[in-house]
């Protein structure tokens, strides 16, 4: 095992520990458009397709390529919109919010 | 590929692209800064994507270009889906996802056979059966909720050992291909077999499971990003499905505790058992009211709470709720839902359906903040939502819901049910609130008896 296969289990470990601090704060009444956010900010793969695809090395790994790529851009593009577009939706009370 | 793209400006702006994404999910935590956070995670992808363009090993952009814009065109309609249909469109792009990390995987390992260490070749077994498995079993949950495919759960003896021994041979054909990197004959069963476990994990899953699965795929897409990482030397992707990996892990174990289900229960996926006995019959007399006189009781109280659920996205009645809330409002009585957890198809299913209907966030409550309040309230009406109000959970020990945590509908000092007949809920359970005292039953669809209600209590007020 290299060093570097190593850090990259350090990144691993501490970027879990990281999500689990960071998304058990979300309230449960974000937990659809938490969903929706992780999963176009998972779409970075598409980092990894386009490279792939770039690289044009065989006519398979093109052809997988694109299809990846497509996938993923997919996911970007709708999961970006439509976790923005239920934001938009949730609006406090008027005039403060409190109970009458 | 030559893994890490060795450039320091791409390596900065992944740095960035990074932060802001950790950053995105920091934002999400509240309302009110929440679109802050979609805009950092945009940000940031926007980044890490043009910088990647930069990378001096690319030859050719044709294909690149073509997969951007037509993943563009296919991603902007399934941004704009109706809310109701939030849930399958969530099903579908866990697949989407799965199946881009599965498609890299598959490209890497043909540019590399058989020069493939062992690590790497362990992180792209993983890459490659969790990517499809999460896509086949993201498919089949979509066609599900979407009723493409049939919603109830199929199940038959031995079923979690076939399953379990279609898994084991997966690993086994990983294991061989750790130690002979070269055998690409064996390769395509690595996509095979794991594609067939998808499929037959979600036979026997029904709607009720359906938040705990959809999260636990979330998690499967995620752990794949992050494996197709180490693949690729990427600690871009590494954070960012680590991040997608946790998120998805802590739901499926909310989802899990909401419904009594252990945790190793979840990890494994055994869902759905069709449970055999059904506990002691409740018996009793139903009394049933019209919505006129549902109406009078509602006027006269002075805290309503609401507790909707997946019958009322069924019936689309959301909006028809946010009149009643309104009108409920402006007489001076205090109105709230009360969210279980699991309600709906997804996490968060319904605060989405209710917040679509402009009903203000702050009415909607959780389950314990709902069950310390259902003592002090005069009405709990219950909208399309079953099992979860049960009280035999809390003490019939026969009954296959037992232990699960309820809201206590049961402890406000009338209840009302809006239900289309007295048929059992979804774990086929008969629910003996319906034969309480001081519960009212309300026949028939959600949308229309509540529109009723709206009509006699705002009717009765301005004549």
């Amino acid at each position: 095992m290299t060093s570097e296969m190593l850090s990259n289990l350090y990144v691993l470990v501490l970027a879990a520990f990281l999500g689990f601090e960071v998304i058990k704060r979300v309230s449960p009444l974000l937990h659809t458009p938490l969903m929706s956010l992780t999963n176009a900010l998972d779409a970075i793969a598409v980092v990894g397709a386009i490279v792939i695809v770039g690289e044009q090395k065989s006519t398979l790994s093109t052809v997988l390529g694109t299809l990846a790529v497509i996938a993923a851009t997919s996911n970007v593009v709708g999961g970006f919109l439509i976790t923005d577009r239920m934001l938009r939706m949730f609006k406090a009370s008027p005039r403060g919010g409190g109970s009458k | 590929m030559s893994g890490s793209l060795q450039d320091p400006v791409i390596e900065i702006a992944y740095l960035v692209a990074v932060t802001l994404f950790v950053l995105s999910l920091k934002w999400l935590s509240s309302p009110a800064t929440a679109r802050r956070g979609v805009q950092a995670g945009e940000v940031g992808m926007l980044i890490a994507i043009l910088a990647t363009l930069l990378y001096r090993g690319i030859v050719s952009y044709e294909w690149v270009l073509i997969g951007l814009v037509v993943g563009a065109l296919i991603g902007i309609p399934l941004g704009l889906v109706q809310m109701t249909a939030v849930p399958q469109r969530t099903a579908l792009s866990h697949a989407f996802g799965a199946f881009a990390t599965a498609l890299v995987g598959t490209a890497e390992f043909y540019l590399r056979t058989p020069n493939i260490s062992p690590f790497i070749m362990s992180a792209l077994s993983i890459e490659i059966i969790l990517g499809a498995l999460t896509f086949t079993a993201s498919l089949m949950a979509a066609g599900k909720l979407q009723e493409v495919l049939p919603q109830r759960p199929i199940t038959y003896k031995g079923q979690n050992f076939v399953n379990l021994g279609i898994l084991v041979l997966a690993i086994l054909v990983a294991i061989y291909l750790v130690n002979h990197p070269g055998a690409t004959w064996l390769f395509p069963f690595l996509i095979a077999i794991p594609m067939v476990f998808g499929v037959l994990l979600i036979v026997p899953i029904g709607g009720a499971d359906m938040p705990t699965v959809i999260s636990l795929l979330n998690s499967y897409a995620g752990l794949s990003a992050a494996a197709m990482g180490f693949v690729l030397r990427s600690k871009l992707l590494i954070v960012a499905g680590a991040l997608d990996g946790s998120s998805g892990f802590i739901l499926s174990v909310i989802m899990s505790r909401a419904m009594n289900r252990s945790f190793t229960n979840v990890l494994f996926g055994a869902f759905g058992q069709v449970q055999e006995t059904n506990g002691k019959q409740a018996t009793g007399t139903v009394r049933s009211a019209t919505p006129e006189e549902a109406a009078a009781i509602l006027e006269a109280a002075n805290s309503v709470m609401i507790v909707p659920g997946y019958g009322m996205a069924v019936a689309q009645a959301q909006h028809k709720v946010r009149e009643l809330y309104d009108a409920l409002t402006k007489r001076g009585i205090d109105v709230k839902f009360a969210i279980h957890p699991v309600a709906g198809r997804m996490p968060g299913h319904m605060n989405v359906l209710l917040a679509e209907a402009d009903v203000p966030y702050d009415r909607l409550i959780e389950m314990d903040d709902a069950n310390s309040d259902f003592p002090q309230v005069d009405v709990a009406l219950v909208i399309g939502a079953n099992d979860v109000t049960n009280p035999a959970a809390r003490h019939d020990q026969s009954s296959p819901i037992f232990g699960m945590p309820i809201l206590e509908v049961d402890k406000a000092r009338t209840v009302m049910v809006i239900k289309r007949g007295m048929s059992p809920g979804f774990a086929g359970i008969e629910n003996e609130l319906y034969y309480l005292d001081k519960t009212l039953m309300i026949f028939g669809d959600a949308k229309s008896v509540v529109g009723s209600l709206v009509r006699e209590i705002t009717g009765g007020h301005e004549h």
